[in-house]
């Protein structure tokens, strides 16, 4: 067989997940009502629309949290349950690109949703989005997006397999990501200007989202192959 | 008989179980240091100028942060060492094992004790400060770590799973450390937090927290030791167990194409 | 002592955790050590 480039595994993976989507709609029938109606929820209990802006740019990210892990189990429920993974072990593929291209993958999905929420956020708790802040809040998402995926796609690995490990997920997966709540909640709420805070206040996060980013990017590089041979 | 009876004597007079004499001299000393340090932190040492006797919890709370992060450090060197190591050891992976499960045990106390220092000091069990949040979080990755350690698979597919998983939680630490030191500099707090550890300590004060670290070092060295050889137990009875069920299932095969 | 409930609460929770945690150590390691062979165990 001819060395196949490591860019074009990633894309054929990236191709993949993306067409598994397509197909199933499982994300676009499931996962973003689902995403949707947890903003419904968060509007039930906490009443009072105030409060609702005030916290909006939190409820999002928590929302696009909550749905990650649903879609990252998906994912590898789909890869674990044709032994793809270990085929892919088997037929000697490097694990790297294959990591980059289920973390493309899982970065399409979760922009797609985080622009759903964006838009949720705005219908139902009167957000408003200002013309200064939209770079900000674009480049905050983008960041936060590969940071999230990037954690997401690690413990999927891990989580793929073997029946008992999914609940095992948010455990893993929580913790690690909680910088990126906190960078992402208060990066969006300078873009809104939320509470008064000014779009300067903004950069220092993005500063953050990055670094977490460009860390459990490479951290994923090295650790996805160890964590999926089995 | 009596030519292997020397031997014999020798082993019947080692501790039982997971005990060596090593571990018996390091466990009676522990019991010594840490009934110096009750006697020290509770009685002979004076309340503080400020904090008063709310500092008496000081002389446990630091020795067990100082457990809980030696053994945190301890299960990420053995982590890197199985992963990196060209033996990728077994031994290494129980040792990083052990010390997780002290650590956890550890963290949950220095938690305990920090928040009734708190409630005492600041009036409130919690503040959102970036050493607790980052201890806390550091503690639900541990149980974490300890979850993915019990998964199904071979002791050199769980070795290798949680080494990798030990490395990232310490990628994870200074990330997590940041964000809430961020966070909460956008806040007031500093009035609160003013008061935090910085009490001149004199000679007897200092004197107690040292005792407390000597004690909870060789405690550490003497739950490690317990603990791994306890590991290796485990894992030795488990593969006994695999081979047992191997067997009966070819037996059975063997019975039913005769 | 002020806030007496307090500091030996913490003193308590301090040592009553040492000592759960060590008891439980040792005796699971007494159970699994009649389980297994002398040459089984490298610290002997």
């Amino acid at each position: 067989m001819a060395e196949v480039s490591r860019l074009a595994i990633a894309r054929a993976m990236f191709v993949k997940d993306v067409r598994v989507e397509i197909r199933s709609r499982v994300v676009a029938h499931q996962i973003l009502p689902f995403a949707a109606l947890v903003m419904v929820l968060f509007a039930f209990a906490l009443d009072a629309t105030n409060v609702l802006t005030r916290v909006a740019p939190g409820l999002i990210w928590l929302a696009v949290l909550f749905s990650m892990i649903i879609i990252v189990q998906r994912t590898f429920a789909v890869e674990a349950t044709d032994g793809a993974l270990e085929a892919l072990q088997a037929a000697g593929v490097d694990p790297v690109p294959v990591y980059w291209g289920k973390w493309a993958a899982l970065v399409t999905q979760l922009l797609v949703l985080e622009l759903l929420l964006i838009v949720t956020a705005i219908v139902l708790y009167g957000i408003e989005v200002r013309a200064g802040g939209i770079v900000l809040l674009v480049t905050t998402a983008i960041s936060a997006t590969c940071g999230l995926a990037a954690v997401g796609t690690i413990y999927g690995g891990l989580a793929a397999g073997v029946s008992g490990r999914e609940t095992l997920l948010p455990l893993l997966v929580l913790p690690v990501a909680s910088p990126v709540l906190i960078g992402a909640t208060r990066a969006v709420e300078a873009a809104l200007g939320t509470g008064g805070t000014a779009i300067a206040e903004g950069w220092p996060w993005l500063g953050l989202l990055s670094v977490f980013a460009v860390a459990f990017g490479v951290g994923g590089s090295f650790a996805f192959g160890p964590l999926i041979e089995d | 008989m009596t030519t292997i009876s020397p031997q014999r004597a020798e082993i019947s007079s080692l501790p039982r179980g997971t005990g060596t004499r090593a571990t018996r001299i390091i466990g009676i000393a522990t019991i010594v240091m840490i009934a110096w340090l009750a006697l020290f932190g509770l009685v002979l040492s004076p309340a503080d100028r400020d904090q008063g006797d709310s500092v008496r919890i000081m002389y446990v709370h630091v020795p067990s942060v100082w457990l809980a992060y030696l053994a945190f450090i301890v299960t990420a060197v053995c982590s890197a060492i199985h992963l990196f190591g060209k033996r990728h050891s077994l031994g290494v992976d129980r040792i990083a094992g052990a010390s997780a499960e002290i650590g956890v045990v550890f963290m949950a106390v220095t938690l305990a004790t920090g928040m009734l220092w708190g409630r005492i000091t600041w009036g409130v069990y919690w503040q959102w400060d970036a050493r607790l949040t980052t201890t806390a979080l550091l503690f639900v990755s541990y149980i974490g770590y300890l979850a993915v350690r019990g998964l199904d698979g071979t002791q050199q597919q769980r070795a290798r799973r949680s080494a990798v998983i030990g490395l990232l939680v310490v990628l994870e630490i200074p990330l997590v450390h940041w964000s809430v030191r961020l966070w909460r500099s956008l806040h007031q707090e500093a009035t609160v937090l003013g008061t935090d550890l910085d009490v001149s300590l004199d000679g007897l004060m200092l004197f107690s927290l040292f005792v407390g670290v000597i004690a909870f070092t060789l405690l550490f060295l003497w739950l490690v030791l317990h603990r791994s050889r306890t590991l290796t137990m485990i894992d030795l009875v488990g593969d006994r167990e695999l081979d047992r069920a191997v067997i009966a299932r070819r037996a059975e095969g063997g019975i039913d194409h005769a | 002592m002020r806030d007496a409930g307090f500091i030996f609460g913490s003193y308590l929770i301090t040592l009553g955790a040492i000592g759960a945690f060590a008891w439980r150590t040792i005796r699971v390691g007494r159970r699994l050590a009649d389980e297994v062979a002398e040459e089984d165990k490298p610290w002997r």
